[in-house]
């Protein structure tokens, strides 16, 4: 049987850990279909009809699925999921907040999460912040299933020719209501994508301290990232959150700085290739997952790491 | 207006957890359990709620062994009025935890169902979702700001890019963000005073819900472990070794 991915777009573009979650979903079974719903997001289906690894896409457009509304999207994916052995999606903010609704629908135990597809029933996923990994096999004749990004290569864009279909929507549920979205625009690298990261903790001790970090992220094009207390401190938004229950990231380098290193946080970064650690504390846990520790003043090592880097002038873009 | 709070037993978040060296799970005997930290926003939400004079009554409800007791008696502590353990042993996955719920929501029919937004053991993040449409309840997950609207509720939600807000009827299940509010701690008389406050317990199998696990659990292991790194003198030679050692910039 087929199986069936929930594309998260914005009716303009995709959004980029589908990609991921496409890779994941074609490892399971290659006959791969892929629904994009929105309002007016046919730019959307076309793009992802060029994705290689993409079989079929069936394009949904009605106005109650322009914000992705789950109490709408789960009876629409319900809907359509007779002919599929699994229903996936990425494992964000967006999957995790419709996957289950879809689950319990029709009566499915969801697997959380993945990071590695064993077999079509069997997958690895982590637990308690990552501080173990679990072998897990569904049982369910119907599996739901979502991914996190970070552990799958994104899939290439171009060069796929699978065929749209339009089809009908399900109704409304009218229970609910879209009112507004806050995005923080930025010209940065998503923190989700970024191939450096640079994140600050408690230790930045304000939110115009933050100034500091965002010097060398526009230095080295990287994406900022913060720990729970310093979100929590109000020193920056909330879509910065690097941790068990903010982002997990999985750059070439992570650099945490001011940043004590709770389990909480180590389960949003510890997979990154290379971890620095500025900390004045010699003692705190980030330094048991960093490569490279510099004990220090992050006031005094911050500008001289910026100095440091204006001496080179072969940055990676 | 009612509210009823679910609360989960988890090993505490601080304890550093360890996987058995049989494969078959982690370590919790002799380990600290605590209420799952989302949970306790969670009930000091309610609390909040119902001192502001909207709501009348808090049910504290778990799922879990006998232990779990534990979690429903600390929200009686800090302002639910009366508690119910749901009696079950062993693994019990998200979806028959919301089963179990909507039997209790049927029996109690409270205006909101408020919990963690995840559950900090297994990480799944499902139960608040799977229940609100086992009910057909409109959901608002990850809440981090509610306001109620003559009779509806608006709830600020923490989603990848920023913020949302969303508005939803009521009866509704708010799954809840730890930045919700800032939860209270009990004072030593208002914990004397829980002691008297009512726990129903129910056996899980009275309730005629299938508990039986659908996702066999074939191993648990510990992640691969980093190898140890260095620490370096000063800010000139992390950059020498980010640039020649690791190639990263």
């Amino acid at each position: 049987m087929s199986v069936l991915l929930i594309a998260e777009h914005n009716n303009k573009e995709i959004r980029p850990f589908t990609l991921n979650a496409i890779t994941a979903a074609s490892q399971i079974d290659s006959d791969l279909h892929v629904i994009v719903a929105g309002n007016s997001c046919e730019d959307v289906a076309k793009a992802v009809s060029s994705i290689p690894l993409v079989k079929k896409v069936l394009h949904v457009d009605a106005a109650h699925y322009e914000n992705f509304l789950p109490e709408n999207f789960a009876l629409l994916i319900v809907k359509i999921s007779e002919n599929y052995s699994h229903i996936i999606s990425s494992a964000n903010t967006f999957g995790k907040n419709l996957m289950p609704r879809v689950a319990a629908l029709l009566d499915t135990s969801q697997v959380s999460d993945i990071i590695k597809v064993i077999s079509p029933d069997t997958f690895i996923r982590p637990i308690y912040a990552g501080n173990a990994f679990a072998t897990v096999k569904s049982n369910d004749s119907k599996k739901c299933v979502t991914v996190r990004p970070t552990s799958f290569e994104p899939a290439a864009t171009s060069g796929g020719s699978a065929t749209v279909e339009k089809i009908d929507g399900a109704e409304e549920s009218n229970i609910s209501k879209f009112i507004k979205r806050e995005e923080v625009k930025s010209d940065r690298p998503e923190l989700g994508t970024a191939r450096i990261v640079i994140s600050g903790g408690r230790g930045m001790q304000s939110g115009d301290n933050f100034k500091l970090i965002t010097a060398i992220a526009d230095k080295l094009n990287a994406a900022i990232g913060a720990s729970r207390a310093a979100v929590d401190a109000g020193y920056i938004t909330n879509d910065h959150q690097v941790g068990q229950t903010g982002k997990v990231v999985v750059p070439d380098l992570y650099i945490a700085v001011g940043i004590s290193g709770a389990i909480q946080h180590l389960a949003g970064m510890k997979e990154s290739k290379v971890i620095v650690a500025i900390n004045k504390d010699g003692e705190a846990p980030i330094f048991s997952v960093a490569d490279y520790g510099l004990e220090a003043d992050l006031f005094e090592a911050l500008p001289q790491f910026l100095e440091e880097l204006n001496k080179l002038n072969t940055i990676q873009k | 207006m009612k509210i009823l709070v679910a609360v989960k037993r988890v090993i505490d978040y601080n304890v550093q957890v360890r996987v058995k060296e049989d494969g078959t799970g982690v370590v919790t005997d002799n380990v600290k359990m605590s209420t799952n930290p989302p949970d306790d926003n969670a009930v000091e939400e309610a609390v909040k709620i119902k001192e502001s004079g909207k709501a009348k009554e808090i049910v504290a409800v778990t799922v879990g062994e006998e232990k779990a007791q534990e979690t429903v008696r600390k929200a009686l502590a800090v302002g639910a009025d009366r508690g119910i353990h749901i009696k079950v042993d062993g693994i019990i996955e998200p979806l028959a935890v919301s089963k179990i719920l909507q039997k209790i929501v049927e029996k109690e029919k409270p205006d909101l169902v408020f919990m963690g937004k995840q559950a900090i053991d297994d990480d799944c993040n499902q139960t608040g979702q799977m229940l609100s449409a086992l009910l057909n309840w409109p959901q608002a997950t990850f809440a981090s700001k509610i306001e109620f609207k003559e009779n509806k509720l608006e709830i600020v939600r923490e989603v990848d890019e920023g913020l949302e807000t969303i508005e939803v009827n009521v009866p509704a299940v708010v799954t809840c963000d730890l930045r919700l509010n800032e939860p209270r701690y009990a004072s030593l008389p208002n914990i004397m005073k829980a002691k008297k406050k009512p726990i129903e317990q129910i056996n899980a199998s009275d309730l005629g819900v299938d508990t039986k696990q659908r996702i066999e659990q074939i191993k648990v292991e510990e992640p691969p472990k980093r190898k140890a790194g260095i620490k370096v003198a000063n800010v000139a030679e992390l950059v020498q070794k980010l640039k020649n050692e690791a190639k990263v910039i």
